[in-house]
């Protein structure tokens, strides 16, 4: 019969979402679900933060919580790397939540149960996981009440058949993090029954039709059945692949030549997985940095699936903008290369991407940008996209070809705000990227302004809105639209009117008049 | 079966009307915007010439409507909102805004996978260029609109759209806004007269069409001369 060891990390929703922004595990923190705390540490219970306690009743008691929402996909990303960390030690791990994990006890391998738990406390220490215990049990629910017994880095081991003389010492509470188990609790203390001895002396099946079979599993455990079999996971394959450059390289040319057999390798373990990567990161290193500071790192996606030739590409994209003058990138080389990483971010199944019997327009388009993208780069080719704002250049935006549009502001039609002071429609048909400078004089030449309440000084007479045009009369003017945008910001924000101004040819305008200074922004053409 | 002569004077014959269809080649007709219709006739294979960015997305909302994709080269300033108004699929349409001085080669590529081009050139297009380009959107079959900024600048177009006498109404003194506006199309097709049209583009209630009454071809062609 092997034995069973689980590895408990306690409040690991709070752990993660430290780790996650980089904060010391020390501040008192909560993670909270629908406005409850859900998962505290122990600075925040020093202060009396409990489960379940609302959120402002825990903040006035601790008023420097660090407050966070449950992610639950934050938790189990967080804990990979324990999972990984303890399969290193002993394969066979079963994941039993974020934060709890069971394997098969190694017994002499590592010289005895209390060593094998040494060691992987050591590990995960090593990992920064601080606050980690074990317990070594029979089976499984022993083990897990047993790490809860143990101190910080330490084990607890419960002896070949002394489970259920430890069990039945326990209080009906320890149950109560089963499935159903608060419930199961509350009617347990309502009945008298104190611990789990008590219920063990229950008849089986009075046990499981009053309280559901996940107090009968652990009755029946109590004696000394139950044993289960765990669900150990298979290691994830690695997928990542990286290539090593011995001396240096520092030509953007050179690296993305040279990385075309590791993109070959990448899509080729992808394709053994039967995978194709949608969503790629590229990382180059530097020589002289150590393996946690990446000079260049970006991620990539791509409208169908990366091949090889699309991620050279990419990297030659990436280290010419990263060398380049272009500022606000994510970090620039500075160094020759020695590394370079092709890591995926997102994987689908090959059978989504497969192409149609005949082929498609889809990817034909497809290729034909790519071609373009290599001519001029990966920004040159873009898609237009709505979004809601002000003014016609705040609403529509031009997001790379192949990459999501980020940070689009919503439109009103989508349920979005309503946006008010906007121009009605129709839509000028060209907006202009960089406005011209424009000029709009009133009667005998006296400059138009707006004033403190949005009426203009005087009527608009004359104007001159191209660059390379000449002056004319204005022939019909609608407006002043008068905005304030961004009064909050420390920079002051912009207060600006619009109008809209037709000349004696017929033509019109989108002119803005900000503080005084005229620019042409749009055209009705 | 037949004498080796006449299966010889058979395969003659098919090849001579193999070769009569392609001179004459019958192009496809590309779905053209209704407010056009009339006007012009969009062809696969054919350049056309505008010279304003309402009616280069009018020409392009027909294919854009039916699913074809169609791209915008060196347009800095397009008005995604207007072309969504006129009908432009804006997921199927990719814009090169800056192809700096690779214009052509970016124009011929897209060329060969999207159904209808827009294209600015950065001055006067040499009649060569023109020529080959036309010699490709003939093989791929598909149509190039040419947003000229001076009347001109792309030789050997199809059809050349000019508009006249437009006139805005909705604004006043200070009051009101843009609604409306009628526009006069020119659309002069090599050496013969040119047809006109009235649009309205776009109308009071923002769809835009023909202006009643649709001129006749007949009272066109008396206009005209």
């Amino acid at each position: 019969m092997s034995r069973v060891m689980v590895v408990w990390c306690p409040d690991w929703p709070v752990v993660a979402a430290l780790a996650d922004e980089g904060l010391p595990t020390h501040l008192p923190a909560a993670v909270f679900s629908a406005n409850n705390v859900s998962a505290c540490n122990d600075g925040a219970r020093r202060f009396g933060v409990r489960r379940g306690m609302r959120r402002r009743d825990a903040q006035s008691r601790c008023p420097e919580l660090k407050v966070h929402a449950a992610v639950p996909d934050r938790d189990a990303r967080a804990f990979e790397p324990v999972l990984a960390a303890v399969e290193e030690l002993r394969p066979g791990v079963a994941p039993l939540r974020p934060g709890l994990l069971a394997l098969r006890a190694p017994g002499r391998f590592y010289g005895g149960e209390p060593a094998a738990a040494a060691l992987v406390a050591e590990r995960l220490v090593g990992l920064g996981v601080w606050d980690c215990r074990v317990g070594v049990a029979d089976e499984l629910f022993t083990a897990e009440q047993a790490a809860r017994r143990a101190e910080p880095q330490d084990c607890h081991v419960i002896e070949p058949g002394a489970s259920a003389p430890f069990l039945r010492g326990l209080p009906v509470e320890a149950i109560e993090d089963l499935p159903d188990g608060r419930d199961a609790v509350s009617l347990m203390r309502r009945l008298g029954l104190r611990t789990l001895g008590d219920v063990a002396d229950l008849r089986a099946s009075d046990v499981r039709d009053r309280f559901g079979p996940q107090v009968a599993w652990v009755h029946r455990v109590l004696g000394g059945d139950g044993a289960v079999l765990l669900a150990t996971r298979t290691p994830p394959p690695e997928l990542a692949c990286h290539v090593d450059f011995e001396p240096p390289l520092d030509s953007a040319e050179t690296i993305s030549f040279s990385a075309r057999r590791t993109a070959d390798r990448f899509v080729a373990g992808l394709a053994q997985q039967r995978l194709v990567c949608t969503e790629v990161r590229i990382e180059a290193r530097a020589e002289g940095e150590s393996d946690g500071e990446v000079a260049c790192s970006r991620v990539w996606l791509h409208p169908r699936w990366f091949g090889a030739a699309d991620l050279v590409d990419r990297l030659l994209w990436q280290l010419q903008g990263a060398s380049g003058p272009t500022p606000g990138r994510t970090g620039a080389v500075r160094a020759p290369v020695d590394r370079v990483v092709f890591e995926p971010v997102t994987v689908v199944p090959e059978a989504v991407h497969a192409d149609g019997l005949w082929g498609g327009t889809e990817e034909r388009v497809e290729r034909g940008i790519a071609r373009v993208q290599g001519m001029l780069g990966h920004e040159a080719v873009v898609r237009p996209v709505l979004q809601g704002g002000r003014s016609p250049r705040d609403r529509q935006a031009f997001v790379a070809w192949g990459e999501r549009p980020a940070g689009l502001r919503p439109r009103s039609i989508d349920g979005g705000p309503p946006w008010p002071g906007t121009i009605p429609p129709p839509a000028p048909s060209r907006v202009l990227a960089d406005p011209w400078a424009a000029e709009v004089v009133g009667p005998a030449g006296r400059p138009v302004a707006v004033d403190d309440r949005g009426a203009v000084t005087c009527p608009p007479e004359r104007f001159r809105a191209e660059p390379s045009g000449g002056w004319q009369s204005v022939a019909a003017w609608a407006g002043p639209w008068p905005i304030e945008e961004l009064w909050w910001e420390a920079s002051g924000g912009r207060k600006v009117a619009r109008f809209q101004v037709v000349g004696v040819d017929g033509r019109a305008w989108l002119l803005t008049c900000d503080e005084g200074v005229w620019w042409t922004e749009a055209v009705y053409d | 079966m037949g004498t080796p002569t006449s299966t010889a004077d058979t395969i003659a014959q098919l090849r001579s009307r193999m070769a009569r269809m392609h001179d004459g080649v019958p192009q496809l007709a590309l779905e053209t915007h209704p407010a056009l219709a009339g006007l012009v006739q969009l062809r696969a294979g054919s350049s056309y010439a505008v010279d304003s960015a309402s009616l280069a997305l009018a020409l392009m909302a027909g294919p854009s409507r039916t699913g074809s994709w169609c791209a915008v080269v060196g347009v800095g300033d397009s008005g995604a909102e207007a072309a969504y108004a006129l009908g432009v699929d804006l997921d199927r349409t990719v814009l090169v805004p800056d192809p700096g001085d690779q214009w052509l080669e970016v124009t011929a590529a897209l060329v060969d996978v999207v159904t209808l081009v827009v294209v600015r050139p950065p001055g006067r297009v040499p009649e060569q260029v023109a020529g080959k380009l036309a010699a490709r959107l003939r093989k791929r079959s598909a149509a190039l609109v040419a947003l000229e900024t001076r009347p001109g600048d792309w030789p050997r177009c199809e059809v050349r759209l000019t508009t006249r006498a437009p006139a805005w109404s909705g604004a006043g003194q200070g009051e009101g806004h843009l609604r409306s506006r009628r526009l006069l199309v020119e659309a002069q097709r090599g050496s013969a007269p040119p047809r006109r049209g009235a649009l309205w583009f776009p109308a009071e209630d923002q769809t835009y069409r023909r202006a009643e009454p649709a001129a006749a071809p007949a009272r066109v062609v008396e206009e005209a001369s």
